[in-house]
Parts: C-alpha cells; structure tokens; sequence
C-alpha cells in the first residue's frame, strides 16, 4: 500500500473500515464531520451499515446495539457531542461489550469553538462515564498515527471487552499528510460473532446483556472482574514514545499535537545547547506510570505542555510524586501553541535550573 | 415446558408459552405487565421466532422483561431501546427485534428515539405500554397523564396549563411516513386482550415481511400507583383512558396517509 496525501478524519474512518469495521453510527459536528461523510459513502458501497443518528445520544445507543449484537462497530464525534455520548459510553463499559470511539477534541467549555484543543482529556481518561467505568485512550500525534491506532483500537476493544477511545484533536482531524493505510480486512462472518453476543437463543440459554445489578454486592463483584480487567491493561497496554531523552536535563512530557509541535522546540532548544528531551504518552489510560517515576530520577524538572488548562499535569504530579520541580506550558480554548512558545517555556526552565545551580 | 396429556383425547387446550421464562414476576398484583409479556410471548411462539429473536429492555418497572422471555435481551438506557434495536436489527436483519418500553420511556426521555426510529422505517416492534404515570420510581406525572389526574408530582391533578398536555403518542408515529403499523389497544377485559394479541401479531409480521416501523400500545393498569384496587383500575383504563385515548389502527400497511385511520369507533364500554 503506497503512501497518500490523506486528511486526518477521512484517514481514521478508511482505518476502520480496512479494520474490518461493520456499523458506523454518529452525528454531524465540527471538527469530525469529514470522517461521518466518508462512511456515508463507503459503507453502504461495501454492504454494511451506516446511520446518521437524530442526535450523539442516539448514535452512541445505536453503537451500543451494534457492539450486543457482536459487530466491529465505531463513531466518532467531537467535545460538546462525546459530552452527550457519556450516558451511553457507562452502559457500554457497564455491559462490556467491545467498541471504538474517536473524540476530535475541540474548544471548550460549552459550544466553545471549532478549533484544536486537548480540553477532554480528564472527561476520557478519568471516565466521564458514571460509574467506576474506564476506556483505553489512544494519543496521536500524526495522521499516520491515528490510522494504525484506530485500527488497533478494535483489537484492544475486543481483547479486553472494552471501550477504546482515540483521542486526536480538531488539527489532526483537519490536516493531510502522506500516509500509508492498512490492508482491507473483511468483517467477521455472522456465524463468527462472539459467544457472549445478541443473536437468537438457538440451541442455547437466552444471553441478557446489561448494566443493572440491584443487589450492591453482587454489583460490587462485577466491578471487582472490571477492575481486575483494568488492572490487565494496566500491565500490558502502556505506550510512549521519547526522543533525546539520553542526558537530558529536562524532560518535555506532552501528548498528541502537544506532543509533536514540542518537539519541534525541543531540538531548536537543543541547537541552544539546552538538554532537553520529549516524553509523549501514546496510552493515557494506561497512564505510563512506572516510566514517569523513573523519569523523575533522571532529570533535574520536568515541563508538561498541554492544549489545556493542565489536566494531564496531575497525572504527571502524581506518578512522578513530584520528586522534581515539575513546570507547566498550556493554551486554551483552542489555541493551538506555537513551537516558539513552548522554546520560551523550555528556555525558563533551563534559566531556573541554572539560578538554583548558581545559589548552590 | 412441555404437559404430557393424560389422555391421548384430552389435549391441553392452554399451554405455557415457550418464549416466556417459568419465573414470577417482579410486577405488582393487578398489574397488566404480566398480560402483556404473555401476549407477547404468545405471537413469539406462533409465529415460530423464539431463537432468533432479540428483545431490548427499557427503564421503568420492565427494566427486567429480559428475565421474563426465554429470548435474547438487551438492556437499554432510559429512553433509548428503539436506538439499540436499530443498532441491532441494522446488523442483524436476519433477526425479529422488538422493544418493550413504558410510557416515561417512549413518550418523555425517549420522545426523538421513538420519533426518529419510526421516521427511518427502522424494521423494529414496538411494545408501548400507557399506564399514564411512572411506576418503578413510584407514581409521578407521566407524559401520557391524563389532565387532572393526581400523581405524586402532580398531587393537586395535573393542571394542562402548568403540566403540559398528555401525548397521543400513536396518533403522532401514525403521521411520520416511515411507521408501517400503528395500533391502540386496551388490557382492561378479555374481548380487548384478544384484541391486543391480534395487534402484536400484526406489528411482529409487519416486521417479518420488511414493511417498516410497527408499534402497538397497550392501554395498561398501574393499581398501586393509582391507589385503586385491581378492578377498579381496569375500570379507569375503560372509563377514563379509553375516551381520551381511542383504541384502534391509525396506521396500516398500505394506508400511507398520514392520520389516515381513525378509532375503529369501539364503545369505551363496547368490552363489557
């Protein structure tokens, strides 16, 4: 498959499809718009199914049908319509059936804007879902990132009969750039649906899927299995990414768009002969915890940037236990930082170190 | 469950329906929840759908129908069944899907679910129960309460000025193109039971022969939430429900005209 100028939100909806995707259900809104408009073409084009839903809380339910009935189903939305997905994201996790969702994040609060953000990442990776429910969330950074990471998404829903959330933001979603898609996969066969699926009691007992347990105990005990399957993930998903990190001083640690225009920065920074190397979280749930603590042994402080108010920051506190003075870069409401920006920022840090280094 | 006749003459003229689970019920004496699933459950065996069948449970006192049918069940969020069931019988066309929703349900939190499902012609069955009040959280004002009915949050009668109107939901889905069949009917005495059933029926082949959306809603009793006493409250369903809510087919198939039906003009005491 030869490398293609593709852009971002038409490039994750031809993953999944070449994923095997079977059922698309969403809602038209800005910055994801382009991915809903290419599924309304190319899924009815390969016989399966695609939905324009009255609204993201139908859609979601929608999915959530598709996903009981044992299908490789997705949709996509962006902040203010994921908002509205939330109810149903807590009885998909409640259920445990398999789905992929890909947020382009956009400005918020409220209506916001149409611009880039990273602004939801406490509502995905902390569990907007009600409930003690978490999702995997995937972090691109690039076009071709996103591609194989929402292909993947499928496998790691599937795996671990969970939700797989990836996370991109309104420039991902609107750029092109080259990038190689995967191979076509053909969705599964009806007689190849898990055994836990929605498909007529026929020669066996009738399957329930679904999120209530009245007596608190028996709840508490499914929450122990989620939990343990949390755990499981935990200890097999974690992904991050660095670059010059050997000798650093200071450490970047941004994710996505963050992630990539810091590093821009960070090798301007390092023609100034500053140590600075990138840490780039590529799973946010799994939080790559072990590699932060160890991190905060290695450098002298840390520098997170963020298109956010600093949401990511706490995780970065708390898995480092703040064991070295830990600085923050963000911008809001859309703002998507300039790398000179984020050289300013890396320049403070260094003129810090060097004033407590003078005062020693 | 299978009663081996004791005598090869004496067939048993009245089974237990294979499709409804051999368990009791959650549901409150009086109530016609029960009479409903056996209906249900009756077409589910005649027409011969039991193991490809898939039902979607709703919020509200049937939250757990899926305990009560020997079928697949999904559970859905309050108000979303008929999203779920278009996300089920999208991909599995192959299978007879049908919801089963009380009136806060359909009419209140899942009035777009409902409307939208029947505007996509989605393939689905709809089983409507209208007891004009909310049951499980314990008798509040429903949108199908009637004016001037006392609930819980209506505790002087619901005033239609401040409260709002009840919704004819039937009326409404029969004038969006996409509903197939749409029919009214009552659970208050036996002649409107069989009448009930036969509406089931139609809204499960409606299904079968791929015409579009079905719903049939099923005037229903609510004593305890009422405060009446069994009779009594199939007295109100016949008295009071039934006049403002006409029995009847508003739509089907090959009527495309939008309110084309009217009530089959039953005496609301035309049962008795």
């Amino acid at each position: 498959m030869a490398r293609q100028l593709l852009k971002g939100n038409v490039a994750f909806a031809e993953a999944a499809i070449r994923a095997g995707c079977e059922a698309y259900f969403g809602y038209p809104i800005t910055p994801q718009t382009e991915a809903l408009e290419h599924m309304a073409k190319r899924m009815p084009e390969l016989g399966r199914t695609f939905v324009q839903a009255e609204s993201e809380v139908a859609a979601i339910n929608m999915v959530y049908g598709a996903a009981t009935a044992g299908v490789r189903v997705m949709t996509s939305s962006s902040s203010p319509g994921v908002s509205l997905m939330m109810e149903g994201l807590s009885y998909i996790a409640g259920s445990r059936v398999p789905m992929v969702i890909v947020d382009v994040m956009r400005g918020g609060p409220g209506l916001g804007n149409i611009a880039p953000a990273q602004s939801d990442y406490n509502q995905m990776v902390k569990g907007g879902p009600h409930g003690d429910a978490r999702m995997i969330v995937l972090a691109p950074a690039t076009v071709q990132e996103l591609i194989d990471l929402t292909a993947e998404a499928f496998e790691l829903a599937e795996r671990y009969r969970c939700i797989t959330v990836v996370l991109a933001d309104g420039s991902l979603g609107q750029m092109m750039e080259p990038a190689e898609l995967p191979p076509m996969t053909e969705p599964r066969r009806a007689e190849d649906r898990p055994a836990w699926a929605l498909t007529g009691a026929s020669g066996r007992e009738p399957h329930a899927i679904t999120s209530i347990y009245l007596d608190p105990e028996e709840e508490e005990a499914y929450n122990q299995e989620l939990q343990a399957t949390y755990r499981e993930i935990e200890r097999q998903e974690v992904r991050f990414e660095e670059a010059y990190l050997a000798g650093a001083r200071i450490a970047v640690v941004a994710f996505g768009t963050a992630g990539r225009l810091s590093l821009t920065a960070i090798e301007a920074a390092r023609d100034e002969d500053i140590a600075v190397g990138l840490l780039r979280p590529v799973t946010l749930f799994p939080f790559p915890e072990e590699r932060l603590r160890r991190l905060a042994h290695e450098v002298d402080a840390i520098l997170v940037v963020e298109m956010n108010a600093g949401q990511m920051l706490g995780d970065v506190r708390r898995a480092t236990r703040e064991r070295v003075p830990i600085h923050f870069f963000g911008r809001t409401g859309g703002v998507v930082p300039m790398p000179e920006e984020v050289l300013d920022a890396i320049r403070g840090v260094q003129a810090e170190l060097m004033r407590e280094e003078a005062v020693a | 469950m299978s009663v081996q006749a004791p005598n090869p003459t004496l067939a048993p003229v009245v089974r237990y329906p294979e499709a409804l689970a051999p368990t009791p019920t959650h549901y409150c004496p009086g109530c016609t929840h029960g009479i409903a699933h056996r209906l249900v459950a009756e077409v589910i065996d005649e027409l011969g759908v039991r193991e490809e069948t898939i039902g979607v449970a709703s919020v509200g006192c049937s939250v757990f129908a899926y305990n009560y049918f020997s079928v697949d069940f999904a559970q859905a969020p309050h108000g979303r069944a008929p999203a779920l069931a278009t996300g089920i019988k999208r991909t599995s066309p192959d299978k007879v899907v049908f919801t089963y929703q009380g009136d806060g349900d359909l009419a209140s939190i899942g009035a777009a679910e409902i409307l939208h499902a029947a505007a996509r012609g989605e393939n689905i069955t709809v089983i409507f129960i209208n007891n004009a009040i909310y049951g499980m959280t314990g008798g509040q004002m429903a949108p199908t309460t009637l004016a001037g009915q006392r609930t819980t949050s209506s505790p002087l009668g619901r005033d239609v000025k401040l409260q709002g109107h009840p919704l004819k939901m039937s009326e409404i889905l029969a004038q969006v193109d996409g509903a197939a069949y749409v029919a009214r009917r009552s659970l208050h005495d036996v002649v409107n039971i069989r009448r009930a059933k036969k509406a089931i029926r139609k809204a499960f082949e409606v299904q079968q022969q791929g015409l579009g959306f079905a719903m049939v809603e099923l005037l229903s009793s609510c004593p305890t939430n009422w405060g009446m006493e069994a009779q009594e409250a199939l007295d109100f369903i016949r008295d009071d429900m039934v006049p403002f809510y006409p029995l009847g087919e508003f739509k089907v198939p090959g009527n495309g005209a939008p309110g084309g039906a009217k009530g089959d003009g039953q005496h609301p005491k035309g049962g008795r």
